[in-house]
């Protein structure tokens, strides 16, 4: 059968990808960001997933204003980098595990939530930039070394789904992945996030003791981090903070009990608090 | 409009559902701008190209004048005005100092030193008291 063996949380800094593209990630500005993610890596070779469910945003790349899905899974064979105004990154075409997709888009409708069903999407830095952190460089002519089940969240135009709703669905998520026959190795990932503001007058907004706090009780206390409201995660955490509903998805599809194997917290890659947790299932 | 729980957060536009209606053709506008076929059309006659789109003309006027918190004002939505401003060549971090009216250096030293406080930055009426 497939399971959910770890949950992994990470910030999608496009930032990180474009120092990664350019080979700069030795740079004192960078250092410190990639050196939290060191122990990922080899943590990631060591518990080799078959397939990824990540659960990202897209930035106005594959959907512009005209189309706006709450949530919208990828059931695509592959998902093609995006041209995000700067040229593609030159990262490795994604590729779907199409039969695991389509049992969970199945299987979460009938649990009741209404998901988009994408069969054709490009993606754009918010899922290539956390399979970099986590695979490390890898060429346009290479594979990812997964397959990957992309779920697209809308946290552009408020309100995003809440927390809760979002930890609801990692739950249905992780009942769909549990009743697939295949015997499979699945990690969640849940990105975007922490603190910032990238907008108005405001921009630059940084809160470290939230986001600390917020991971302290997203590992411990799930049950407290699903009831904060949108204006919270806006007034506390700036505009684009909101983006940490997507976390709560990850560690809805988690056992209620989990182990913090790694946690990375730094300041700042851009405009953004980059923060990072991998959380282990005890099954 | 009524009364939001989020109007009191300052320096801040919350791109929701009224928002989005009125800056629509501005949005798809700088959308448009990711393709390079159109940042091509842009660049050769920024007027003509502009007409393609049903925007106002406030909203025409913001984009000339690279007006960035005028553009959030008029219904923009940073990710999309941000492709407007990688058309000029300006990376989000300047983009980022320029709307908040620092300069790049200020403003990457202060992202450096831990970023903006939330201290003093939760309620339009901590602004005011300045």
């Amino acid at each position: 059968m497939a399971r959910i063996t770890a949950g992994i949380a990470c910030s999608h800094v496009p930032a990180i990808g474009v120092a990664m593209d350019q080979g700069i990630t030795d740079q004192p500005y960078w250092q410190p960001v990639f050196k939290g993610f060191e122990f990922s890596r080899k943590w990631n070779e060591e518990n080799k997933p078959d397939v990824v469910f990540l659960v990202y945003n897209d930035h106005c790349t594959a959907f512009d204003a005209s189309v706006i899905p709450t949530f919208a899974i990828g059931c695509a064979a592959e998902f093609v980098p995006a041209d995000e105004g700067f040229g593609p990154r030159p990262v490795p075409v994604v590729k779907g595990h199409q039969k695991l997709a389509s049992h969970i888009a199945q299987s979460v409708i009938l649990d009741e939530f209404d998901l988009t069903i994408m069969n054709e999407m490009e993606v754009d830095h918010g899922l290539t930039v956390p399979l970099s952190v986590m695979f490390g460089d890898r060429k346009p002519e290479d594979d990812w070394g997964t397959l990957v089940v992309p779920l697209a969240v809308n946290v552009v135009q408020y309100p995003a789904p809440t927390a809760n709703r979002c930890y609801n669905l990692g739950k249905a998520i992780r009942r769909a992945i549990d009743s697939y026959p295949e015997d499979l190795n699945v990690h969640i990932y849940g990105t975007g996030g922490m603190s910032h503001q990238l907008q108005a007058e405001r921009a630059g907004l940084i809160n470290a003791e939230w986001d600390q706090n917020f991971m302290d009780e997203l590992v411990n206390e799930p049950d407290k981090a699903r009831k904060i409201d949108h204006v919270e995660f806006l007034r506390e955490t700036g505009s684009e903070g909101i983006e940490m509903v997507m976390w709560l998805v990850m560690r809805g599809a988690l056992d209620e009990q989990v182990t913090e194997v790694h946690r990375h917290y730094h300041v700042p890659a851009s405009n953004t608090a980059v923060g990072h947790l991998i959380l282990e299932n005890h099954a | 409009m009524t009364e939001k729980a989020y109007d009191d957060i300052p320096g801040t536009f919350v791109f929701d559902a009224d928002r989005s209606r009125e800056g629509y053709w501005l949005n798809q506008f700088c959308i448009s701008l990711r393709l390079q076929k159109n940042r091509d059309a842009f660049k050769a006659d920024p007027e003509e190209y502009l007409s393609r789109f049903a925007m106002t003309e406030d909203q025409k006027q913001a984009v000339r004048d690279r007006a960035w918190n005028r553009l959030l004002e008029l219904g923009g939505n940073i990710y999309y005005t941000s492709k407007l401003a990688a058309f000029d060549g300006i990376v989000f971090q300047d983009l980022a100092a320029i709307m908040s009216h620092m300069s790049r250096d200020d403003y990457r030293k202060m992202m450096v030193d831990g970023g903006r406080s939330i201290e003093g930055n939760r309620y339009k009426s901590e602004w005011e008291k300045k």
